[in-house]
Formats: C-alpha cells, structure tokens, sequence
C-alpha cells in the first residue's frame, strides 16, 4: 500500500463521545469526492459505505487498482450522476483505508492501535462522518445513501440530524441487526480470532497476518451476500478444470475455486482487525432499541423523503426487514416510496448491474431534484 | 387524463392528504400534486407500476391493499382513493372497512356490472359479460366480486356508510346519482363513483 499519500483526509478535532463512553478527539477522516458542489451548496450527496468498502464509491481505487465499490452507480450519469451532485463518501472510523482505525498508528506508542482501539457503533460513524458537512460548508445535504452497511448509516444519519437530508435512500438493510446476521458475523470473527497469526490482534507489531482466518471469514460473508439460485445458475455443480471428481479435498467444484478466490483477494485490501471493529459495530445496531422499542420514533422530527429499497432474492436483509423500517415512517404520516426490487443476485445486487434498481434511482433523485428546485421558485 | 380522474381531484379540497390505493402509474397523484397542492400518497402492487412512479419522485410504496393498508394510523388521510380495484379484492368487505379506518372520506370506483350492455350479454348470449371496463373472460379474470352501482349503495346502507355523493360515468358523461334515479343510473353507468365517510 505505497499510494496512502494520495488519501485525502479531514482531521477531526473536536471530541466525539463514543457510545461506549470514550471519547476521541484529533483522528482522521479519510475521504474521496466526486462531481463538483455548486454555488448554492444544494447538491451533495454523502454515501455511505457497507462492511468492506472505503471512500473510494467510484471510478479506479488508487490504492487496490480496481474500480470503485459502487462503479455502477456512481458516476457520470449514472445513478448518481456527478455531472450534476457533488457526491462526498467517507472511510468510516474503524475502517482500514486512511480514517481513524485499529491500524492507525498510536503516536505514544509508535504502534498500532489493534486491539485497543475503542469498540465503536453505527451511531459513532455517522457522528464521525458528520463533520464532512462542516469541512464543505454545507448546509444540507440533498441525499444520504447506502446499502447494507451504509443504508443502516442512512438510518442512524437521518435519525440523528432529522434535518440535514432532503432524501434518504437506505437499501437493502435493517433498523435491527438480526440474530441470523449476528450470527454470521460471530463466524467471521471467529474464524480470524482463532487463526494463530491474529496474536491477540496484535499481529502488525509480530509481523504475521492472519490471513487464513480473514479468508475464511471472507468466504462465509461472501455466501450470505449471494442467492441460493444465483449461485445455482453461476455454478451448478460444474468442475473446476477437471473433467471428474479428484476423491480428496482441492477445489474440486467452482464454487469452492471461486470462493477461494475471493478470500485470497480480500486478504490484500482488507484488515482483520476492522473486520471485527466494524462488524460488532452492525451487531450492535439497533435503531428500535435505540427508541425504546417504537422505530417511528427514531424519525419523528423529520421532513427528509425517504425511498427504500430491498430485493427479492436477499435473505440476509430481507424485504420483511425493509419493510419494518417503511411501516414506522408509515405509521408517522412520512414521505416514504418503497419497492422491492426482482433480482436473483442476492444481498449483493445492489453492488451489481441491476439496471431496474440503477434506473430507477437515477429517475428518482433527477426528479427529485428538479421538483425542490421549482418548488423555490 | 380520464374523465374518472376529473371527477375525483373536484372532490378533492386543497391542500389535504391523500392516499390513493392501487394508485397504478401515479397519473391521478401527479395530477393532484400539481394542481390541488396536496400532499399525497400510494400505494400499489405491481413492481413495474411503483418503479414508474417511483421515477417520478412519487411517494408510492409497494404493497397490497388487503395487507398493507393496516400500517397506516387511523384518519390519517383527508381522502382515500380507490379506483376501479375494489373487485378484485378477496375481502370488498374488510378492505372498505379499513379504507374508512384510515381516511377521513373514502373515494371508490366501481365498474358497474349493471350496465345494460353486461345485462343483455348474459341475457341474450347467456355468457358471462366482457366489455370495455372488464375485458376479461370469466376463467382469467382478476375480478372476484363484481357488483353493480345498486349492489355497492346497499352495501353502504347495510354497513351505515354515508354517502355523499355518487357519480355516473356513462363514456364521458358525468351525471349525478341521487336514489330517485338510482334505478335507471344502474342500468346506463359504465362507472360509480362513491364518496363516502364512516
């Protein structure tokens, strides 16, 4: 990673409380923006980022080399187009690409900060993020977006500044983080913290990487984010480069090479430590809680307009889930659209060329857009 | 824009709340956006139908009216629209109950199954009636409980719904039902519009 010099990063200096009491002050936040602001700063929009994106939403990430987590949909014309938004996407604190982190270096002790790195929220990051807004000046933002992750950040975002979003488009996400996917993201920190190189967490100063564990907790998400069917279609049964089975325990079948792979390739840009900060930090989201059980609650000083998207072949954040979160603005006479959108590529369509959903988003911002600035004049 | 549609944005104040049920492209809620400054609402249960709107910038949320109605607190909106959906409905009864639930005054369409063209069809051909309102046949239509203008006015009277007014729809012609003409109104709508308060 020799292109670190090139990530643009705000330091915070004003003391955030974190939910688990402590308090940070003086970290970085590292950023990337795309398109331009204009003069009456009315056509920002931040992104937010799900488990293992960073700021880099669009074109070529300069430190992976490969394209932006959200290249579909971000960019010129595209969904979010750039030649009209000025579209801002922020690393979260936890992350591992430039913001405040377990891999930051501590100053005291010229070591990173590992384990001893706070246990940080939803709440946290949003909080963090919070002061982009005071860096560009920015009023108000025109929209907060994101799926997974990020759309339970568009949650937390809106709840926490009911006034600072025009439009807010969680996708594919939930008020409350369910057993099911607690569950999963136990394994995945499991498989890390049992792999003998994490030492602890304190792998960076002993040289080792534990990069099995990683891996393997790469692979299980990886199988949460796709769709029984569209793993059945992509990969069948079908051989890896060979015509039969070899009776022992190489990768026989595609999908067991291709998970590999993606274990293999997550190893090099992501850090095992930020996977455990960032999703304990999911585990413990709960927005209904946070409200004493009522979600509409969470929303009820708001004047932000709200589209929420789930699709149909995503069981790890269901449509039910979605739906949860569009009762409760239901339930306080909110704007809210909501659609569901048909698809057999899992959790992750909304990562993915799914021209319905890329289509139908560009539609709703550009009018939305249009229609806030008419209703001005 | 329908003359159906004409004639529900009239009943309509300005200014007030809307949610129109079964809204399909969003026509009569762009309309009523526009021109009466209401804050309105859908709901409707075809995905292509609420991408359209959606790309509108419409307020509309995917749903089924005999599911998703019960999210809404009661008197929530000024007006609930429901046109031309009513029938095809597994519970007329319950959703109707609900529509008055959730909003002040309720505004229903009918297809009206008295109309004498449906009449004659089953009187002459003795086959089921298909017409321009219901082109469907009898083994592929999604409407279950067909009713004429006469039918649904006993409804409301059985169920103490009052009535405020009722319109006929006969082509472009909009006319007044009242219960002296209802009789006649029955045989010559194609439509009945109902606007109606718990």
């Amino acid at each position: 990673m020799s292109n670190l010099n090139k990530i643009k990063s705000i330091l915070v200096e004003k003391t955030l409380k974190l939910d688990c009491g402590k308090e940070i002050s003086n970290f970085p936040l590292a950023y990337e923006t795309y398109g331009n602001l204009n003069a009456k700063k009315d056509n920002a929009i931040l992104i937010f980022h799900a488990l293992t994106g960073d700021q880099y939403a669009s074109g070529i990430n300069p430190i992976t080399k490969k394209d932006g987590w959200w290249n579909y949909a971000v960019g010129s014309g595209k969904s979010f187009d750039t030649d009209k938004f000025f579209v801002i996407c922020a690393n979260v604190i936890g992350g591992c690409m430039g913001s405040y982190g377990p891999g930051t270096i501590d100053p005291l002790t010229n070591k990173p900060i590992g384990t001893n790195f706070p246990v940080i929220t939803i709440n946290d990051m949003v909080n963090a993020q919070y002061n982009l807004l005071d860096y560009f000046k920015i009023e108000k933002l025109f929209a907060v977006a994101g799926g997974s992750m990020g759309g339970m950040q568009v949650l937390q975002f809106v709840s926490n500044f009911p006034n600072k979003a025009r439009v807010a488009l969680p996708i594919a996400c939930t008020a409350s983080h369910s057993a099911q996917n607690i569950a999963f993201n136990e394994l995945g920190r499991q498989a890390i913290m049992s792999d003998s190189n994490w030492k602890e967490g304190l792998y960076n100063e002993k040289s080792t990487n534990p990069d099995k564990g990683l891996a393997v907790a790469r692979m299980a998400a990886h199988i949460t984010y796709l769709s029984k069917q569209g793993l059945q279609e992509k990969f069948g049964r079908n051989l890896q480069e060979r015509s039969d089975l070899k009776f022992g325990f190489d990768a026989d079948f595609q999908i067991e090479s291709y998970l590999r792979y993606q274990g293999s390739v997550f190893v090099d840009r992501f850090d095992a430590n930020s996977y455990l900060y960032i999703t304990r930090a999911m585990d413990y989201f709960d927005l209904t809680k946070q409200f004493g059980g009522n979600l509409s609650k969470a929303f009820k000083d708001t004047k932000t307009k709200f589209f929420i998207i789930s699709f149909t072949s995503d069981w790890l954040y269901p449509t039910s889930e979605n739906k949860d979160i569009v009762i409760a603005l239901n339930a306080i006479g909110a704007d809210v659209g909501f659609v569901e959108i048909r698809t057999d590529k899992g959790h992750d369509s909304f990562l993915l060329n799914v021209p319905d959903f890329l289509s139908t988003i560009k539609n709703y911002l550009n009018t939305t857009y249009s229609n806030i600035n008419e209703s001005r004049i | 824009m329908k003359v159906e549609f004409k004639v529900i944005s009239k009943f309509i104040e300005e200014k007030s709340r809307v949610l129109d049920v079964g809204c399909g492209d969003g026509i009569l809620m762009e309309y009523l956006s526009k021109n009466k400054v209401v804050n309105v609402r859908g709901l409707e249960i075809s995905k292509e139908k609420v991408k359209k709107c959606l790309s509108k910038g419409l307020a509309v949320i995917e749903g089924n009216a005999e599911n998703d109605l019960k999210q809404f607190p009661d008197l929530s909106f000024d007006y609930v629209i429901l046109s031309q959906t009513l029938q095809a409905f597994m519970s007329p009864e319950k959703v109707i109950e609900n529509l008055l639930r959730v909003g002040k005054k309720v505004i229903v369409t009918i297809p009206n199954f008295g109309h004498w063209k449906v009449r004659l069809d089953l009187l002459f051909k003795g086959e089921m009636p298909v017409t321009k309102n219901l082109p469907y046949q009898w083994y592929n239509t999604p409407n279950l409980h067909m009713c004429t203008i006469q039918d649904f006015y006993n409804f409301c009277n059985n169920k103490s719904i009052n009535i405020y007014k009722t319109i006929s729809l006969n082509g472009e012609k909009i006319s007044h039902i009242t219960t002296s003409n209802l009789k006649y109104k029955n045989l010559i709508s194609e439509l009945g519009i109902f606007l109606l308060e718990k």
